[in-house]
């Protein structure tokens, strides 16, 4: 690659990041870094309850303690009525409790003072008066007969379910069951755990008194999404609305929801007239806001005698907790799980799920992942693995198998999804060389027979990204597009505005580099901006690995309007004919003569001073790119563990990690990407956990409980990659920010299983902590 | 109660309740928003500083415990407009996402390259596994870390040779 390539800073290319400058002295703009004048400090009162009827709050001594301006209740929100708001997937939630608690965790009121330190003393202040009731918390315990009614204030609920879900095909699956030769049957929990970045999530509202104008800084990955809700909400008129989302200390998935603080701290400034700063600290984060997974799935794959796969049925429990807050798409009541039957050429399948409502936070969001796609990948790799066990094939030729073979994209699945494209032997080919596959093999044999307990563990995911096409896509009926608006200034320098919002994903970098391909303004000058309402155009939001699928095409798209523009403007300079013209990266040239040239900066100075008679002026545009179908990103990984006898630690000793997503725009991001989601999949299968015990208590409900990865147990990854372009993407590009989330917990504990295997030992829930792997040793007579 | 304590070069003061914590010394009092808060019980390291050139974690001081001693927080890490190698090496080896881990995560970096200018993998990893970061995997980290001592040691090998300034990225 040239010097001067390297300077342009175009697709492909490597380059460093332009929004490091701010982070690196400190100098990023979070949202507790903001200071406005006159501002006031919220608290929120939580129930330490996760299930009891609020008899009374008395709130005096709090109201007379220094610096508290107002003690604000559900009843107060009540009067305005904002005790209850609508959640993504159509139920409601209480803004503040008025009648119940049902978790614990759930907000119940809110001091505003002077100083947070104020705000907190006062808050401890507030009596409530609670009669506790019994608390549900499995899906189990949600159906059971006699169980608590949680949801007593909703009309018709008589009980604890909320919804069924159905996919595929039941009788042919049944008759395709009916044929099998054999029934792999594996039953596990994805636990519930939480995307914990590192910043928490906040606000700071601050309604003006006189112009009505509200401007809520928010901890926001959709923020125009939320603008709209805001204004369904409190029945704000939605111009009025400004959402400010700043620089963001990770998402996850954690900050796509709206919660109850937002719409209380913008109540309160609208009452009092001052800007109200709510940011929750690490327990309110982790036990009242949006969970991840929490999924109790049982698998069946039928399989003929020669090792095919014949069908596939599911059933899943979802618990939801206390209200069904899931933000997802609205039609799909879990997510994309239809993507379960992954990466193989499974014939039929059927597929069923049930919600349920439980004494526990609400909100199950998509940690690092699009829509339940990680507990549908999980199960499917850590059954095929278990039937490969079980069918005495061995793991990755099993795969092999019954992969869908290259040829056979599109491909439209036994749920019905049209895959892309997608090249999965190849993937596993590079992943398994990489590995040195049948070498290993032998050396885990070998140790193997001197009495160690050592496995390999393979996953060969698929994910389904980048949300939507909008006819099928949409959040409350706003259907899932998004969009880039670009303006060319006259010295050829450009501004790109977009409806996505960065949390740590380098778009202000990445989408540089696409106009700096597309329209050949060099990368440096292209200045991205994000996450102000009033200035950005509408769109749907980061989550979901959708930013580059779909704003990343806008992008792309706007670029070529613009350049089309600019072809033109060239003609107009050079005096030549438009057809004539040859565009190589950043000029158009006459045909044959390429000494006979103008510059993108030099269309882009004649479109505001010297124009072909009838053209408008200006070299700027906008896009709102639908996508035509969601792309289909994969990747195989492989890992290598050792479990100690003696302890049940297990410690992975390789992991090698080959992901497709199709074109790179900026390899060294794309790495990163995948490097931070691997160490969160490690995570998940090893150490995170939220949980609760009978009475509903959290456990969980801070780092010290909650464990996360450090630099220290986390694996040092190998990468690899292969490039499959999606076809109907204007840059062949799919998505990459979940993919190594989604399909390494399975690759890790298929190794953990793998390990575990010759003891009879076919699973083990996560998150595999040494104290599970030594007593399921322990149970098949095992010792050191 | 009257505190005073050198920031980053310079004498502050400030008069705060016994129960404010340094963090919010910091970034309430001398906004020195740098540093930040991610978990409230000394677990995850985003409000790292340097106190007396020890890492120290501001979220479990007190302003008070700090009165006369010295603190550097990651606004004092650049030498005036050129940035510093533990800076120049999260930059060039994208050890950095979202940022919010990374003031902390370059004060331990630095604090350790000061006490063992060349540490090997597994040194870098014990140093830094106070800090939480939810978003590298910490790979790009250890290479950051390492990046910056190679510079250290270029510099002190050619004491004139001037450390550039960074240019504002996409290059």
């Amino acid at each position: 690659m040239s010097s001067t390539m390297h300077m342009h800073g175009g697709i492909g290319e490597s380059i460093k990041r332009k929004e490091d400058a701010r982070f690196l002295r400190g100098k990023g703009n979070y949202l507790d870094d903001f200071v406005l004048p006159n501002m006031l400090h919220m608290a929120i009162l939580r129930s330490p309850h996760a299930h009891a009827r609020i008899k009374s709050i008395d709130t005096k001594a709090a109201s007379a303690k220094p610096g508290v301006i107002a003690v604000v209740t559900g009843e107060l929100m009540a009067q305005h009525k904002l005790a209850w708001m609508p959640t993504l997937s159509g139920d409601t939630q209480a803004v503040l409790a008025t009648d119940k608690v049902r978790f614990q965790g759930q907000e119940v009121a809110a001091v505003v003072a002077e100083t947070l330190y104020q705000a907190e003393d006062a808050r401890d202040a507030i009596e409530v008066e609670y009669e506790i009731l019994q608390a549900v918390t499995s899906p189990e315990g949600a159906k059971a007969a006699g169980a608590p009614l949680i949801r007593d204030e909703k009309e018709g609920q008589k009980d604890n379910h909320i919804y069924r879900w159905e996919s595929g095909d039941k009788t042919g699956t049944q008759a395709a069951f009916a044929k099998a030769d054999k029934v792999i049957r594996l039953h596990t929990f994805y636990p519930r755990c939480h995307p914990s970045p590192l910043e928490t999530c906040g606000c700071i509202a601050d309604v003006n008194g006189v112009t009505g104008k509200a401007t809520i800084y928010m901890t926001s990955q959709a923020p125009h999404a939320i603008r709209t809700v805001f204004a369904l909400v409190t029945g704000l008129p939605e111009q009025q609305i400004r959402i400010i989302s700043p620089d963001i200390g990770g998402g996850f998935g954690n900050k796509v929801p709206v919660y109850p603080g937002y719409v209380v701290a913008t109540a309160a400034s609208l009452l009092i007239g001052r800007p109200v700063k709510w940011v929750e600290d690490r327990t309110e984060n982790l036990i009242s806001t949006g969970f991840a997974r929490d999924y109790h799935m049982t698998g069946d794959l039928a399989v003929d005698k020669n090792g095919k796969m014949l069908a596939l049925r599911v059933h899943l429990d979802s618990d939801n907790g206390a209200f069904f807050s899931d933000a997802q798409p609205s039609k799909f009541k879990a997510g994309l799980f239809h993507i379960v039957t992954g990466s193989y050429d499974i014939p039929t399948a059927h597929v069923t799920a049930d919600g349920y409502y439980t004494n526990k936070a609400p909100g199950g969001v998509a940690y690092r992942c699009s829509f339940r796609v990680t507990e549908a990948s999980y199960l499917i790799e850590r059954l095929v693995s278990n039937a490969a066990m079980e069918l005495g094939i061995d793991q990755a030729e099993f795969r092999k198998r019954n992969f869908i073979q290259p040829e056979q994209f599109p491909y439209t699945s036994a749920t019905g999804w049209v895959y892309d494209s997608g090249d999965y032997p190849k993937a596993m080919d590079v992943a398994l060389e990489q590995l040195g596959y049948e070498e290993l093999k032998k050396d885990v044999e070998a140790r193997r027979k001197k009495g160690e307990i050592t496995g390999i563990g393979i996953a060969s995911f698929t994910e389904v990204v980048g949300a939507g096409h909008g006819a099928e896509f949409d959040i409350l009926g706003l259907r899932m597009f998004d969009s880039a608006e670009l303006r060319v200034h006259p010295t050829g320098k450009a501004l790109l505005r977009m409806g996505v919002k960065s949390q740590g994903q380098g778009h202000e970098t990445t989408f540089a580099q696409i106009v700096a391909e597309e329209l050949g303004i060099p990368a440096r000058d292209v200045l991205v901006e994000e996450g102000d309402t009033d200035t950005a155009p509408y769109g749907l939001g980061t989550y979901a690995s959708r930013s580059t699928p779909v704003a990343g095409a806008a992008t792309a798209m706007v670029s070529r309007q613009l350049r089309d523009k600019a072809r033109k403007l060239a003609a107009h300079l050079l005096e030549a004919d438009e057809e004539d013209l040859v565009w190589e990266r950043g000029k158009f040239y006459v045909k044959g003569s390429p000494e006979k040239s103008k510059t993108i900066q030099e269309a882009a100075f004649a479109a505001y001073t010297n124009l072909p008679e009838g053209m408008q002026p200006g070299l700027e545009g906008v896009h709102y790119y639908d996508p035509p179908n969601m792309t289909y990103p994969f990747g195989t990984y492989a890992v290598v563990v050792d479990v100690d006898k003696g302890t049940g630690q297990v410690k992975v000793k390789r992991m090698v990690a080959v992901d497709d997503c199709g074109v790179r725009i900026n390899p060294m991001i794309v790495e990163g990407q995948i490097q931070g989601g691997l160490t969160e999949g490690f995570g998940i299968a090893f150490m995170e956990l939220i949980t609760f015990d009978a009475e509903g208590n959290c456990i969980g409900s801070n780092f010290m409980d909650y464990l996360l990865p450090t630099a220290w147990e986390t694996p040092k990854f190998e990468i690899g990659q292969t490039v499959t372009p999606s076809p109907h993407h204007p840059l062949g590009a799919k998505g990459v920010g979940e993919s190594a989330t989604v399909g390494s917990p399975a690759a890790f504990v298929n190794a953990v299983i793998d390990a575990l295997s010759p003891y009879g030992i076919t699973n083990i829930d996560m998150p595999v902590t040494s104290d599970k792997v030594w007593a399921a040793l322990r149970s098949k007579g095992v010792t050191e | 109660m009257k505190v005073t304590m050198r920031v980053n070069g310079a004498e502050k003061s400030g008069d705060v309740e016994p129960r404010v914590l340094l963090v919010d010394f910091l970034r309430s009092n001398l906004l020195l928003t740098g540093t930040h808060i991610g978990c409230d019980t000394t677990s995850c390291g985003a409000c790292t500083v340097l106190l007396d050139g020890e890492p120290v974690k501001s979220c479990t001081l007190l302003a008070v415990q700090v009165d006369g001693r010295e603190i550097k927080t990651v606004e004092g890490i650049a030498q005036g407009a050129n940035l510093a190698p533990i800076q120049i090496g999260f930059h060039e080896e994208h050890g950095l996402q979202c940022g919010f881990c990374t003031p902390g995560m370059m004060l331990v970096g630095e604090a350790l390259l000061q006490r063992n200018p060349n540490p090997t993998d597994d040194e870098i990893r014990w140093a830094i596994s106070g800090n939480i970061c939810r978003c590298t995997g910490y790979m790009n980290i250890v290479k950051a870390v390492q990046h910056a001592a190679k510079l250290q040691a270029q510099a002190a090998n050619a004491p004139e040779a001037k450390q550039p300034a960074m240019a504002g990225g996409g290059e």
